[in-house]
């Protein structure tokens, strides 16, 4: 077998290891999605008080496996994705080191398996979050670290592919912006990752028995990895909104300079803006706390506000070179809103940007996050950046992934088409329902708000059982065009008809 | 004319648009105002989440509060004690699984320094109906200077995951004014009763006893 194929597509010449290693961390991507998603509605049908499904032990279990199925394992399987192709495939360029390459992937799935195994063993009930000294079974900590390494290691070969591709002359000039986005990922992961190693290797100890760690030097390093590891989200997601502009209306770069500026900004002070999640901690005093959460949150929020920017003027250009010209709008009118990578991409930027992007900078002031902290205006955030932004355009990007590298035609198509509204739409609905159910102090991860059992009776406000009520039906109509995603793409995958060789898309 | 998927030839370090000028512009001076308003508010505004903080040793914040309650004591609700100190002083909230101890009876106008902290796990602080929320950790003591500004009942939530039980982890707080008398619906309490008031000095009295 040729170690190359030329997609009739785009025109590039794809690494047949490319191929295999993007569809295998997909694959992985979509089951940690599944099993994410049904922890989803199990954790939204509980803390709806009138459904109140499952008791309390189950329900912080199944709260442990959504965090770390969505927030780890989906989302970091399909980045890793992302790199080979912003690598390997856009620069016409190999896998340096292939063998290597589905090591790092074999051990990222032991760890996952691992983590999987101690939280469905309930030996593991720490949320996401992990706070020591709240303790979980040693061999939750060393899942964790063994697929943090393989993560490493597969940034590291997405470097080694770009010296690679320009020793080997692959390219001409300077690499795409879509590369130079999964660049900024990968930086970004290996500041997250070594946040990581320097907080779980020794948590992993401490679990052992072996030396101590701090509660807040562990919130400290712990939201190092855990922030930053968003903003590999959100330099990932950025790229793929360049990458669809591409694919679906030839949207161009309207000036390399000025985004490519923005993501270095994203490299520069995204790390120090964790300290967001400790404004309201005894550990640190205010200058600190304003230091970092003022000057270097706003200069990365600069940079998203210039892509917020940028991505849409690059589709206008893109339509209007087709030959939408027409009046102010027309090219907006004839955009193809019947692609779901294209309304993926839409609904991307402007549920990111409005919903996610606006509650996240006033939450993290001091004042504000007084009000906000562990309520559901927390989780009501960062579920408007995660889900309705990066989710949502890795979504986008399967529909593409699946023609063009599994080489397969998408099936249900009539159901492909509105699965990203259904989604968004149900994301958008769910997100400011609980931000607004989140005003009113209803705890973050809560059993029972109605404290049927507590010493003292607390009775919120009616307002509060509309709001989780709203919350519900938006949850579910998300977790229905969720199950959508998952029924088209692995039906296309497994049982979908083959693209004939050489087609184009 | 290109896509993000193709490479750009030659020198691409070119003059921005006009149109992303003025964006970009725009975007810097708006985060120029949050950078600006972040320390503005700071000083000015009435309630901050700074206070007084110190590294203190779980089992001595335990004995230390179990020391106040014995010398405040005043009566017992659902076997926790009630414990009204006198105004002005430093009080102490204890946070574990699942309980707050003791239940603070305090004076309405009245400021104290309020000391959280926790016996083994991270914990919330939550005072409901006002919204008032502050990470409680294992290990250091968080001294804020609260004021209440009207007489009511309030609870105090737990919003740390802390186990098990953690949604049985609900406190009581008292406020009582000049005749002694808490007003019984806390719902009714408007959103600025509690100041928590900016403690740069008393920062630097944390140092010294525990």
């Amino acid at each position: 077998m040729k170690d190359f194929r030329t997609c009739a597509t785009t025109g590039l010449k794809v690494h047949r290891q490319a191929d295999a290693l993007i569809k295998a961390n997909a694959v992985v991507a979509t089951v940690a999605l599944l099993v994410g998603g049904l922890a989803a509605i199990l954790v939204l049908l509980t803390r709806w008080q009138a459904i109140h499904l499952l008791d309390a032990i189950p329900f912080y279990r199944w709260l442990t496996i959504h965090g770390m199925n969505m927030l780890i394992f989906f989302i970091i399987f399909f980045e890793m994705a992302v790199l080979y192709f912003a690598g390997p495939v856009v620069l016409n360029s190999r896998v340096p080191v292939p063998k290597l390459a589905w090591a790092s992937f074999g051990l990222m799935v032991i760890g996952t398996l691992l983590v999987e195994w101690m939280m469905f063993a309930g030996r593991a009930d720490v949320l996401f979050t992990s706070y020591v000294p709240l303790r979980a079974d040693s061999w939750f900590y060393l899942g964790v670290i063994l697929f943090a390494v393989g993560a490493l290691l597969v940034t590291c070969i997405f470097f080694a592919s770009l010296v690679v591709a320009k020793r080997e002359k692959t390219y001409e000039g300077s690499v795409p912006l879509v590369t130079f986005g999964g660049l900024t990922a990968a930086i970004i992961a290996v500041i997250t990752l070594a946040h990581g190693a320097a907080i779980y290797i020794p948590t992993y100890l401490w679990s052992l028995g072996i030396g101590n760690v701090d509660p807040e030097v562990y919130r400290m390093v712990w939201w190092g990895l855990g922030h930053s590891s968003q903003q590999i989200n959100v330099a990932a997601m950025v790229a793929c909104w360049y990458l669809l502009g591409a694919l679906t209306v030839g949207a161009t770069v309207i000036n390399e300079k000025i985004s490519r500026t923005a993501f270095v900004l994203y490299i520069l002070f995204i790390s120090m803006a964790s300290a967001h999640h400790l404004l309201v901690d005894p550990g640190f005093g205010p200058a600190w706390k304003i230091v970092n959460t003022s000057y270097f949150m706003y200069m990365a929020v600069l940079a998203s506000m210039i892509h917020g920017f940028t991505v849409p003027a690059g589709i206008e250009v893109g339509q209007r070179l087709r030959g939408y010209t027409k009046g102010m709008f027309e090219w907006l009118r004839k955009a193809p809103w019947g692609d779901p990578g294209f309304s993926s991409l839409v609904f991307s930027v402007i549920v990111f940007g409005f919903v996610g992007g606006i509650t996240g900078v006033t939450f993290g002031t001091e004042q504000i996050n007084i009000i906000a902290h562990n309520t559901l205006r927390i989780p009501g955030h960062f579920h408007a950046t995660v889900v309705s932004g990066t989710a949502m355009a890795f979504m986008g990007v399967t529909y593409y992934v699946i023609p063009l590298i599994f080489r397969k035609q998408i099936a249900f198509w009539s159901l492909a088409k509105i699965q990203p509204y259904l989604f968004a739409g149900g994301m958008l609905i769910f997100s400011i329902a609980m931000t607004f159910a989140g005003t009113f102090g209803v705890p973050r991860r809560h059993w029972d708000i109605t404290f049927a059992n507590a010493p003292f009776d607390l009775q919120f406000s009616p307002a509060v059982d509309l709001l989780i009520g709203v919350t519900a039906i938006g949850g579910l109509l998300a977790a229905l065009g969720g199950g959508i995603f998952i029924l088209c793409t692995v039906t296309s995958v497994f049982f979908g008809k083959p693209m004939e060789e050489g087609a184009a898309v | 004319m290109h896509t993000g998927l193709e490479p750009p030839k030659g020198v691409w370090w070119k003059p921005a648009h006009k149109s992303e000028k003025v964006w970009v512009a725009i975007a810097f001076a708006w985060c120029m105002v949050l950078f600006a308003m972040m320390p503005l508010w700071h000083w000015k505004g009435g309630q901050n989440p700074s206070g007084i903080r110190a590294k203190v040793d779980p089992m001595a914040f335990q004995a230390r509060t179990q020391e106040f309650i014995q010398e405040y004591q005043v009566g017992t609700d659902q076997g926790i004690a009630i414990v009204e100190p006198p105004p002005g002083s430093d009080v102490y909230l204890l946070g574990r699984m699942w309980a707050w101890e003791p239940i603070l009876r305090l004076q309405a106008n009245t400021e104290y320094t309020l000391h959280l902290s926790s016996l083994d796990l991270n914990h919330g602080f939550a005072l409901y109906p006002l919204n008032i929320n502050f990470q409680v950790v294992p290990g250091y003591d968080y001294g804020l200077k609260i004021l209440a500004k009207e007489a009511g009942e309030f609870r105090i939530i737990c919003n740390e995951y802390c186990g098990a039980g953690h949604h049985l982890m609900l406190g009581r707080l008292i406020v009582v004014d000049d005749e002694g008398i808490a007003e019984s619906e806390a719902s009714e309490v408007s959103g600025t009763v509690f100041e928590i008031e900016p403690a740069g000095l008393a920062a630097a009295e944390a140092g010294g006893e525990r």
